[in-house]
């Protein structure tokens, strides 16, 4: 029973987070961007404009709502309702930290630990498709259903190199497919078998490429600079969300930045070494379990903040690409160079195993 | 008791689904409804403890084939006026195509017996390393001749699409 009760206040206290993370990032973005532009940025609301988040939030709900008279109303309530639920699902198969430990019981810090973690997060992935699709058509603007088949086409091209960079990691990991397992297996053993750092036996180092891959993918994914074709103002005016107005025009927004977290988190999961650090089997031998926990918690943040912090670095320094430029690096190249690095990965397995 | 419950509900919900990708006139409603009945199948395989088939008919299904689906019928322009008249022939060859899927059903319901509904004896059935067991040891052949019929699909879109130039 404490257990239901525990993993209530989990998803709730990941649902809260994953807000709070998204609404912060358009602040981060803003200032970043400003940071990289020199100037200055949002200042104005509260100290150095923290509060500017909470503004926007209040601007978007306050607005008025313009559904398009010959739309399919349905399906365009629909969209963006489709596009947030899919963003906040794939935090469900996340480990956030080392087990916490109260009056004798350890609690998990994972919502569900199911053995095909890493397959649902693709799987909730590919379906964020439907929100932009849905949204895209039922506008009944042409500009509108470019973006969303831009978007989509370039979601699901994306999805099948990110596939193939992930089995490449699976192999390694024994096959199992539970990002708790991956997460755990990068904190024991060696690094590259003779480094003997504990907590650093990340698989970064063993597959570079499969990482390089995968992290294009996750931008490709989110549709964010230098794939965001999808909303390209210059050429389509906004993309599948032109006719939107008001909070579900937020939603669309937010939903994007929850995407980057959240695929910020896969990322640091899969390749990073999670919750794991340099040094973590020392402290857990002179601090108690439920600190270093705490610390590993903050260690995973940390790294998620690194990489939405890298998302928006690269946004504003790479130019968008064309989009036979996207659909030829993700078919003609990422796509072979994945498969050519599975292959390798397995050959080099049995040969060491052997 | 409680997975009885949620049997029967996405048992349901699937026949509802199936049913209204049948009698809904708009194609988007149609393809739709589809998703959900893909999704309830899914939560059938889950039910039955095969999460890795779940997760992959999920994939497979929803995720990349209904999109492509989607794409078609948005792409599609659905005013009524455009519509073009089917002609009779095409009417008798849906009757007959749909007839012998329905002799087959019935030819291989006739066989079957209704058992009650209880979850698996072994836990271990629909997991990744049994089905990848089974798919390159008991079934090698199959999985190899299907494997064949796919590249050959996949050769032949590429034909076609360098056609064009």
């Amino acid at each position: 029973m404490e257990i239901i009760f525990f993993k209530i206040a989990l998803i709730l206290i990941i649902f809260l987070i994953s807000l709070g993370m998204a609404a912060y990032s358009t602040y981060g973005e803003r200032k970043i961007a400003a940071f990289l532009q020199d100037r200055i940025g949002p200042d104005r609301a509260g100290p150095f404009g923290l509060l500017q988040p909470i503004a926007d939030g209040t601007k978007m709900f306050l607005k008025e709502e313009i559904i398009p008279n010959v739309s399919n109303k349905w399906l365009f309530i629909l969209g963006p309702c489709i596009f947030m639920v899919t963003a906040l699902m794939t935090s469900a198969v996340i480990p956030w930290g080392l087990p916490l430990e109260f009056g004798g019981v350890k609690y998990n810090l994972q919502i569900a630990d199911i053995n095909i973690g890493i397959l649902y997060v693709l799987g909730v992935v590919g379906l964020g498709v439907y929100g932009v699709m849905i949204g895209g058509w039922a506008s009944n603007n042409k500009f509108a259903l470019l973006g969303a088949i831009r978007a989509s086409s370039q979601m699901i091209s994306y999805e099948l190199a990110m596939g193939m960079s992930v089995i490449a990691i699976l192999l390694m990991n024994n096959g199992s497919l539970s990002i708790n397992t991956m997460v755990e297996s990068q904190g024991t053993g060696k690094l590259y078998g003779f480094i003997n750092i504990s907590g650093m036996n990340w698989n970064v180092f063993y597959q570079p490429v499969a990482c390089l891959i995968f992290i294009i993918c996750a931008f490709a994914e989110c549709n964010r600079t230098p794939f965001d074709l999808a909303e390209s103002e210059s050429e389509l005016i906004g993309g599948f969300h032109t006719e939107y107005s008001s909070m579900k025009l937020g939603l669309y927004l937010f939903a994007e930045y929850i995407n980057m977290f959240i695929s910020a988190t896969v990322i640091s999961c899969m390749f990073f070494g999670g919750y794991n650090f340099p040094g973590i089997a020392y402290l857990q031998e002179i601090l108690p379990a439920n600190i270093v926990s705490l610390i590993s918690i903050a260690v995973l943040f940390g790294k998620i903040i690194f990489f939405i912090f890298f998302f928006m670095w690269v946004r504003w320094t790479i130019p968008r690409f064309r989009y036979d430029q996207l659909m030829r690096l993700g078919w003609q190249v990422l796509m072979p160079l994945s498969i050519i690095n599975m292959l390798i990965t397995g050959a080099v397995l049995i040969w060491f195993n052997n | 008791m409680k997975s009885e419950i949620i049997f029967y509900l996405l048992s349901a919900l699937s026949i509802i689904s199936a049913l209204v990708v049948v009698f809904t006139k708009n194609p988007i409603y149609s393809v739709l409804s589809l998703i959900v009945c893909f999704f309830s199948i899914a939560g059938h395989y889950v039910m039955l403890n095969s999460q890795f088939l779940a997760i992959v008919h999920i994939i497979v299904y929803a995720g990349a084939i209904m999109v492509l689906m989607l794409f078609t019928v948005m792409l599609l322009n659905l005013n009524k006026e455009s519509e073009p008249h089917k002609s009779s022939l095409i009417k008798v060859a849906a009757i007959i195509t749909g007839g012998l899927l329905m002799l087959t059903i019935l030819a291989s319901l006739k066989t079957t017996q209704l058992t009650a509904y209880s979850t698996p004896a072994d836990l271990g059935l629909g997991s990744v390393q049994s089905v990848g067991m089974s798919l390159f040891t008991e079934y090698l052949l199959p999985f190899e001749i299907s494997s064949i019929l796919f590249m050959s699909a996949m050769i032949g879109a590429v034909v076609l699409a360098k056609k064009e130039r």
